[in-house]
């Protein structure tokens, strides 16, 4: 058949998807390395010229700068292990049958529907507030001093409410590559004489690799640049303990004007997510394969 | 017998699980109450009980121009969908139907372009959007969203279209069917389900991105994560007020959700998992 002349129609059509995403890629890396490389303040015109690497040493010098990359690495292992390990937990007892199975599926999807800022406020002021919030009131009930989670226990407060926006996604993944695991296998395994634990290890954990590989390939994306439920709940702090990368570009870069260092920053929030990438790939990515 | 034994745990079962989701979905319900309580109330502690009223609601559309961040929400994840569905249908249906060696690799580069972290070039988006006037404008938010979201339309569009089976298009002209008839009687119809998942999932991205529209906007075009993000911090005090805005920006979306949540896996992970 008019193969070529396929072929032709068939890049044409790519044409569009190829370009805007090839200049997305591109354009703003680009302009990434050239502001690195140049004196830019916002707020004042007369500073310019070549920079040498004077705004990276000024980007990696700031006090937050080291505390901010560990928050970053904190947040996303921290999400990764909570979700990863209780959507495991959760996704087996929703493979079970029960009553009302529909219902349930959408009361535990739906964290994963709230936007990051509503889920910020809700965390913040109905459930940690140290006031009036549900847990304190837990607390007094079970007589014991109301915590004031945000403000002593920062970082493990984000972690939790990211991770409870994303535990529906890795149960729901991990649910559904459960259910594609064929009753037969189970029904064997259990005729031979394997316990609960050992069909879990040798049976149900190795079907459920690609998809867990799945879930932490995804959601690593995503937590890496976690922002809105910083900048409701903590502002960044007390002090740098809940200010992560992209907090801190953005503090640097826009709101204190210095277009230089926020792009050094930049650089290294895109060096940072590639050798987590690469990281991960070397950890899980042979799951992929199979 | 063993139907006892088995009727017994599947009751066991169901109490448990109901528990569970019951404390996943916690949240959402509280904050639903606390917004049908009065101001006096939510102050007063847990509670399960509101009085139902209404007022916050009344109080939220009334004064905090809520309307506005809403249209400004729907405009931008509709329209940037609807912008990724234009460019991608052709992209996709071209890798599904006539795929080369290189195929696989366009798809995985466009998948790697989602790596690069938002913060990574935050800077110069924002001085472009600055210079050529779309900071804070809908037009520069729908592109934006565009482009965050087309790699996963892509990846979506694509492995719908090829479960479509080809060898019926070939049946087709055989009966002697020409290639407009072939589109809009053969493939449309096929194709039209795996781009209304893509719709309903992209729609849901876009209203819940919360980087590019808290930064990019300020007043004018601030959607409805800027409008919460801002409603926040004066507003605390104000926690009934505060749950009605909240109940207000994820009830249309929460729907959406529910309604889609079949099609989530496959679209969610770009149909590794089924």
């Amino acid at each position: 058949m008019a193969t070529r002349q396929t072929h032709r129609l068939a890049r044409l059509m790519m044409t569009p998807s190829v370009a805007a995403l090839l200049l997305w890629m591109l354009v703003p890396l680009a302009l990434t390395i050239w502001f690195s490389f140049q004196r830019y303040r916002l707020t004042n015109p007369a500073i310019s010229g070549f920079a040498g690497f004077s705004n990276f040493s000024f980007f990696v010098t700031d006090p937050a700068f080291w505390p901010a990359i560990l928050n970053t690495l904190l947040i996303a292992g921290g999400v990764l292990v909570l979700t990863a390990g209780l959507g495991i937990g959760l996704a087996l007892m929703l493979d079970q049958p029960i009553f009302g199975q529909g219902i349930v599926r959408i009361l535990m999807i739906s964290p994963f529907f709230v936007m990051p800022p509503v889920a910020a406020v809700i965390w913040k002021h109905e459930l940690m507030n140290p006031t009036w919030g549900v847990f304190a009131s837990v607390s007094r009930f079970f007589g014991m001093e109301p915590v004031n989670w945000l403000g002593s226990f920062p970082l493990l407060s984000i972690i939790l409410i990211v991770a409870w926006q994303w535990l529906p996604f890795a149960t729901l993944i991990l649910l559904t590559a459960m259910q594609s695991l064929s009753e037969e296998q189970k029904e064997a395994a259990e005729m031979d004489g394997a316990n609960v634990f050992r069909r879990f290890w040798y049976i149900i954990l190795p079907h459920l690799a690609r998809a867990i590989t799945v879930v932490i390939l995804i959601q690593t994306i995503y937590l890496l640049g976690v922002y809105a439920e910083i900048q409701i709940t903590t502002g960044g702090g007390p002090g740098f303990a809940s200010t992560n990368l992209p907090f801190l570009i953005y503090n640097v870069g826009v709101l204190g004007g210095n277009i230089g260092a926020g792009a050094a920053g930049g650089l290294v929030a895109v060096v940072l997510a590639n050798v987590v990438a690469i990281f991960l790939m070397r950890a899980v990515g042979r799951n992929l394969d199979a | 017998m063993a139907r006892a034994v088995s009727m017994r745990r599947k009751l066991t079962m169901t109490v448990l699980v109901w528990v569970v989701a019951l404390i996943m979905f916690f949240p959402i319900l509280y904050t639903i109450i606390t917004s049908l309580k009065t101001e006096g109330e939510a102050a007063a502690g847990f509670s399960m009980l509101p009085s139902f009223t209404f007022e916050s609601y009344a109080l939220v559309l009334d004064q905090q121009d809520y309307f506005r961040p809403f249209f400004n929400s729907v405009i931008i994840s509709i329209g940037s969908t609807v912008l990724a569905l234009l460019i991608s249908i052709p992209a996709a249906w071209a890798m599904a139907f006539t795929p080369t060696p290189r195929t696989r690799d366009v798809l995985m580069w466009m998948l790697s372009t989602k790596m690069m972290p938002a913060a990574g070039v935050l800077v110069p988006m924002y001085l472009i959007f600055l210079n050529t006037g779309l900071l804070d404008t809908l037009l520069g938010l729908t592109i934006i969203l565009t482009l965050v979201n087309l790699p996963i339309v892509v990846w979506m569009l694509y492995t719908y279209f090829k479960e479509i089976p080809v060898d019926i298009l070939e049946a087709a002209r055989m009966d002697g069917a020409t290639l407009p008839k072939e589109l809009v009687y053969v493939l449309l119809p096929m194709a039209v389900p795996g781009i209304a998942s893509t719709l309903l999932l992209n729609v849901i991205l876009a209203w819940n991105e919360a980087f590019w529209t808290l930064r990019l906007s300020t007043t004018n075009a601030a959607p409805l994560t800027a409008f919460i993000a801002s409603f926040s911090s004066p507003q605390g005090q104000f926690l009934a007020k505060l749950s009605a805005a909240s109940v207000l920006a994820i009830l249309p979306i929460l729907l959406l959700g529910w309604f889609s949540q079949k099609q989530l896996v496959r679209g969610l992970t770009f149909g590794a998992v089924k």
